[in-house]
């Protein structure tokens, strides 16, 4: 019971974990980017259809990233490049992703796809409880706990990361440094884009093996929700990530063993925790626990004094 | 000697300000050269032109007699040219170490920890200074965080080092000890550019000096052709340096009395430890200290901005230790912090808007429950003509102005509703002489008028001119009081160190 239960927390939990790194390495660069739900829905999409006519999975997972990469990008030239509102900039780029996907998406309905299968990994799949769970999953997940370990070195031991967070705190010391400050965020914007676009071809290509209209159903505003409660780790991203998929996993359980709860409350409880989850660690915020890069949402203007 | 660095007819306009109207000097390999000009003169605003952070409107530079253009600090860095700006640009959430790191050059992509950190420790024991690379920039004084961006600076590779008001948060020990390296630094044929609003300094350390006046530069005096009531007299123009008595001796009435004092601070040791003071009516009460011996957390203390751990604060016989910082206004102290940009002003509102800060509910500015704009802005014009400020244009956020600008604005808004008890960090940190001179007189005025002061320096000189009694303070408390009149510089020196009492 527990182990599938375990199961089916990382499954549910993946596709918002891509997504919710992705949105960290933009708000590390001092960028907050509310595409990701249009973002996730372009990945999705893109990816199906790449696997859909070639037949393979992992050219379906590049092209979700360079579509999302690409889509990223149009964000990072408004909010970076010419110093626009990041909110509207955002909020447009996710109301693109959901029209442009419908749109184009109408062909590829009904259509089916052979999505990832579990490969377990040897030994540690062993393991009691949690091997079957963490260890005999598909390609995409492993990749996942690859990119946590490699965000978190690539922030605290490169020279890179070192930059990229300086920016996001104070970017004009980042430009006193000679750091290439717009440089660095259009790539870190557009990098995470790519990410989240991962995350939206979890869903086509893993959970559910094929493209229905808006799938993604506000997993990017969760994602966004949970960049606060991670406290812009990546560590923390994947227990914020997994605590989420542990509720998906539990309501659809109730409604599995036929609970007389309407099926409509339960599935609405993920999205409580949400507003929970963001009620607490507001609070946290406040208390001075904050971690919050000093320049999130604001543009950079060399010849601007602050 | 040969130019090593030229610049000629620099001009520079934001909206509505003409920063730099015509600006030709040069700079000589292995000088020392310093700027000197009023506040808002223009000296950041060409050392930023100088480094790329702003792009000159027109005008020309010449780098070894090479035509030169910076786009970016980048290029400028890139042709050995670093510099320590007025504002620090530091990240306050990251530790002193990150700080110094991303500043390094040739770092390999994976950073040597060990051996980056063993470097930088070399360099901070060489200076004799005291920093610990892992605590955070945030917790640490102004002065520490000033060090950390002379290291930042010393350990790239430059042949122009650009140090923009570097003594103002500095102990006059520790500006000596940075002397010491950029004579060093001159030796290796290193040229400097150096500001400073401190006369003695400048008299100390510059080969030559370039004067700013309004954005122009009025003449560059080779070492021997100047000495400070010339260079005082260049930079003020036909302007008068205002002049003023030290009030009449002071009642003895008490109008505050600290007892036994104790405040933690964010690390949870003692800032300040049983610390006791009295401040009498009309007195000017200096607090002589080394940098962070508790001199902030007692402006903190008394003006409600910190817990007080124990003890006791009576304001005219009333308790007000726990008083939130509005009653303690209320109260009638005002405050004028170290910190101007954190806690001083509201950087994006305006000039006029921080000019009533405090006291934006009196009547004067209030139609019922509308605030009266042509009540703030005369408000606003006569305290730029009283202060000299020099003001942008009018609404534009007030963070544009210059560093001594600022402080003006926190000055004046301070001293605009008749305090009972003024509490000055050191007010005169980055003023002009005039401007300087200029806050002197309205606190002995003031004091003339029955407001006390507590004036926290590290300017002897400054302590020595104004105040009516010094009180010591060492590692949170009170050694002693002295008379200036008849006290030793070293006898306070020797009290500043711990090692006797008065
Ligand atoms: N980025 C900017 N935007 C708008 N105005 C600016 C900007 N930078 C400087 N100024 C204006 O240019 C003028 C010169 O300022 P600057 O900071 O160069 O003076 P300063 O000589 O360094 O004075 P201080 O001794 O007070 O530091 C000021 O009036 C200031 O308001
Ligand atoms: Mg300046």
């Amino acid at each position: 019971m527990l182990e599938i239960l375990l199961d089916a927390t990382v499954r549910a939990g993946t596709p918002i974990l891509f997504a919710t790194l992705g949105a960290i390495i933009n708000e590390r660069a001092g960028i907050i980017n509310l595409g990701i739900e249009g973002l996730m829905l372009i990945g999705a999409l893109s990816g199906f259809a790449a696997t859909f006519s070639s037949g393979s999975l992992l050219l379906g997972v590049v092209s979700a990233f360079v579509a999302a990469f690409i889509a990223g990008s149009i964000h990072a030239l408004i909010t970076v490049q010419l110093r626009g509102n990041q909110i509207v900039s955002g909020l447009a780029l996710t109301m693109f992703g959901i029209g442009v996907t419908a749109l184009f998406g109408r062909g590829v309905v009904g259509q089916t796809i052979d999505g990832f299968e579990r490969h377990a990994v040897p030994l540690l799949s062993q393991l009691p409880v949690v091997g079957k769970a963490f260890f005999n999953q598909n390609g995409l997940i492993y990749f996942s706990f690859l990119l946590v370990a490699f965000i978190w070195f690539f922030f605290y031991h490169t020279r890179w990361g070192l930059n990229l967070r300086t920016i996001g705190e104070n970017p004009a010391a980042a430009d006193a440094c000679g750091i290439a400050v717009n440089r660095y965020r259009f790539l870190a914007v557009a990098c995470g884009s790519g990410l989240v676009g991962i995350g939206g071809a979890y869903l086509s290509l893993a959970s559910t093996p094929m493209w229905i209209e808006n799938m993604t159903a506000g997993r990017g505003w969760i994602a966004v929700a949970l960049v606060i409660f991670a406290s812009w780790s990546s560590v923390r991203a994947l227990f914020g990530a997994y605590l989420f998929g542990g509720i998906t996993a539990m309501q659809l359980r109730f409604q599995a063993m036929g609970t007389t709860v309407s099926a409509h409350v339960l599935q609405m409880l993920p999205y409580v925790f949400t507003i929970v989850v963001l009620v607490i660690s507001t609070i946290r915020l406040q208390k001075g626990a904050s971690q919050q890069p000093e320049n999130l949402g604001l543009p950079y203007d060399r010849e601007d004094r602050k | 000697m040969p130019k090593l660095l030229q610049l000629q007819h620099i001009r520079k306009t934001f909206p509505g300000v003409v920063a730099l109207d015509d600006v030709s000097f040069s700079i000589a390999a292995g000088e020392i050269h310093t700027l000197l000009g009023e506040n808002g003169a223009g000296k950041s605003t060409l050392m930023n032109v100088l480094t790329g952070f702003y792009a000159p409107d027109s005008g020309s530079l010449q780098l070894d007699g090479q035509s030169v253009r910076f786009s970016s600090p980048r290029d400028s860095l890139a042709l050995g040219i670093g510099m320590v700006h007025q504002h620090f640009m530091l990240v306050a959430a990251h530790s002193v170490l990150e700080n110094i790191l991303v500043a390094l050059q040739g770092v390999p992509l994976l950073f040597p920890r060990r051996q980056l950190r063993s470097k930088i420790e070399q360099t901070i024991d060489e200076f004799g200074i005291d920093l610990d690379l892992d605590a955070p920039v945030w917790q640490l004084s102004i002065g520490a965080q000033q060090w950390i961006e002379l290291i930042k600076l010393l350990m790239r590779d430059c042949r122009l080092l650009i140090l923009d008001e570097p003594t103002a948060v500095l102990t006059p020990q520790e500006a000596d000890k940075l002397f010491q390296v950029l004579q060093r630094l001159k030796q290796q044929g290193k040229s400097i550019i150096f500001i400073s609003h401190k006369m003695r300094e400048v008299m100390e350390i510059s080969d030559r000096v370039t004067i700013l006046k309004k954005g122009r530069s009025v003449t560059t005096l080779e070492a021997g052709e100047f000495n400070q009531n010339k260079l005082a007299a260049l930079m003020i123009g036909g302007d008068k340096i205002p002049e003023w008595q030290k009030s009449l001796p002071f009642s003895d009435e008490l109008v505050l009395e600290i007892e036994n004092l104790a405040v933690r601070n964010d690390r949870g040791l003692a800032d300040l430890d049983n610390f006791n003071l009295q401040l009498k009516k009309g007195e000017i009460l200096g607090i002589a200290g080394i940098a962070g011996n508790g001199q902030k957390a007692l402006a903190e203390a008394l003006t409600g901005l910190t817990r007080v751990e124990s003890g006791r604060v009576l304001a005219a016989g009333e308790d007000i230790t726990r008083s939130c910082a509005r009653s303690s206004y209320i109260a009638g102290i005002a405050h004028i912090p170290e910190d101007r940009k954190a806690i001083g002003i509201v950087p994006d509102l305006s000039l006029d808007e921080n000019l009533i800060l405090k006291n934006f509910r009196a009547k004067r500015f209030r139609h019922g429950v509308f605030q009266s704009r042509s009540a703030i802005r005369n408000n606003a014009i006569e305290k730029v003509d009283q202060f000299a400020i020099k003001a942008g244009p009018q609404g534009s956020p007030v963070r544009l102005l210059s560093g001594g600008n600022i402080q003006k604005v926190i000055i004046a808004r301070e001293l605009s509703e008749q305090p009972v008890v003024l509490i000055a960090l050191y007010p005169t940190r980055g003023l002009d002489i005039g401007s300087a001179e200029y806050v002197h007189k309205v606190i002995a005025e003031g004091a003339g008028n029955g407001m006390s002061t507590i004036l926290i320096s590290e300017d002897l000189d400054e302590l020595y001119k104004i105040c009516d009694r010094i009180a010591v303070i060492f590692r949170g408390r009170l050694i002693g009081y002295v008379d200036p009149a008849n006290a030793s510089r070293e006898q306070i020196g020797l009290m500043m160190s711990g090692e006797v009492s008065a």
